[in-house]
């Protein structure tokens, strides 16, 4: 092996790497934000009792968990034109991974919601609360209580698949790592230095989101 | 003239299908192989190992699995080894596994009650025997359901070889969206060939995990 090592341009490339850091978080709490949303909403049609609401939620949970995020987001960057919807990079990459964080964020908040004991359900009935005021008041934050530390894997799964996107020119980290090699041809640094980046990322949010959670949801539950 | 997406096009993508179930077989097989020495060492009795096994599962588990395969690809030639696309992609998709693998076995043997292997070893059955003929066969049942998930993953990991060049179904439909110009129908057809792959993965780890939590 004789190779000499040079991180000098990796070094000097930082305020690059910086963005592409804020890019990639961008996109991934935004499509974390949405996808969330989106995913309680599949959720409820998925446990409702109308039997289209629920095989629509199946149809669209299992599509989108048994295809790859990168054709998701082929199909949503290519496809789209085609329909008349021109998107940019980032614009499909966040659509793609807000899709996709639905599909996975229903069947963890289901999780939760399975988890609350049926007693919960029937006092709101016996309350006269309409079914969308159970889990608003009642179900919604011990579930998510129960599944949070799921969620928050998700969303860090969801920040590592967002170095796909650049493969759609959506600027986060790995594209600008992949533009910094095509100029400097330092590759293996680059990408040594962008898994540390990622390493540390991923640790530092699971360390700080399980402190969060710790505070947030500490009331006694008992 | 542009061509039109119709069946000898759709036989194009299978061909493209067909190298990307032989990559998932390949990084599965050595994956596993790799997976349960991780997976052993884990939960073995020397520390040195199991700190080392854990940082090898972190890294893993906290870097994209894209950056994983270029620092493969980018990296071997530097340690002297000229090799193929798909070689680099076997190598990197398996060392991924493993550490996926690993985790998940890890688990499934500290799932299997201490009982069994404490059992074990007041009749004096040796470490190799222990865990081949008692501890092992038990943490698979466990561990089933999540290792079919994996694979399940594993197999639309392999799409990120598509961005390495290397020919399987993704790249192939990229190819073809660029022949046909019809990019809707073609990863839609994408999609819908993975998705019969995984399917069946899915429901079989999903009924698996339902018949073994009754069991319980």
């Amino acid at each position: 092996m004789n190779y000499t090592f040079d991180f000098t341009p990796v070094l000097a490339a930082w305020p690059s790497l910086l963005d592409g850091i804020i890019g990639t978080l961008r996109m991934s709490s935004l499509s974390m934000v949405f996808g969330l949303s989106l995913g309680i909403v599949f959720m409820m049609m998925r446990m409702s009792k109308n039997k289209a609401l629920r095989a629509i939620a199946i149809g669209y949970i299992e599509l989108i968990r048994n295809t790859p995020i990168l054709v998701q987001v082929f199909f949503v960057f290519f496809g789209m034109p085609a329909l008349g919807i021109r998107l940019s990079g980032e614009q499909a990459a966040i659509l793609a991974m807000t899709l996709n964080c639905a599909a996975y964020a229903a069947e963890i908040v289901r999780g939760g919601v399975q988890s609350i004991r049926p007693g919960q359900f029937e006092a709101g009935r016996a309350l006269g609360m309409h079914a969308i005021d159970i889990y608003r008041f009642i179900v919604f934050r011990p579930a998510i209580r129960a599944v949070y530390p799921a969620l928050c894997s998700q969303f860090i799964l969801m920040m590592l698949n967002s170095s796909l996107m650049s493969s759609v020119s959506a600027e986060e980290l790995t594209y600008f790592a992949q533009t910094l090699d095509s100029q400097t041809f330092r590759s293996f640094e680059i990408y040594l230095t962008l898994g540390v980046i990622y390493l540390a990322m991923s640790q530092f949010f699971s360390i700080a989101l399980g402190m969060i959670g710790r505070v947030y949801f500490s009331y006694p539950a008992k | 003239m542009i061509r039109q997406f119709g069946s000898g096009e759709f036989l194009f993508l299978l061909e493209g299908a067909r190298w990307t179930v032989v990559l998932s077989l390949l990084a599965f097989f050595f994956g596993g192989m790799l997976g349960l020495a991780v997976a052993l060492g884990r939960t073995g009795k020397w520390k040195w190992l199991r700190i080392l096994t854990a940082t090898y599962i972190q890294i893993f588990q906290g870097t994209p699995l894209l950056v994983q395969l270029f620092f493969v690809y980018f990296g071997l030639p530097l340690l002297g080894f000229k090799v193929d696309v798909w070689v680099a992609l076997t190598i990197g998709l398996s060392l991924h596994t493993s550490a996926f693998l690993g985790e998940i076995w890890r688990g499934s043997i500290q799932a299997v009650p201490d009982g069994q292997s404490e059992a074990a070893r007041a009749l004096g059955i040796g470490y190799m025997h222990r865990m081949v003929d008692v501890v092992l066969p038990q943490a698979f049942r466990i561990g089933l359901p999540a290792t079919i998930s994996f694979l399940v993953n594993l197999i639309k990991g392999t799409a990120l070889a598509a961005l390495l060049g290397m020919t399987e179904l993704t790249r192939s439909g990229q190819l073809m969206a660029n022949i046909t110009f019809q990019p809707l129908q073609v990863y839609g057809a994408v999609a819908l060939i993975y998705f019969i792959i995984c399917v069946p993965l899915t429901y079989c780890s999903a009924r698996i995990e339902r018949r073994l939590n009754t069991a319980r």
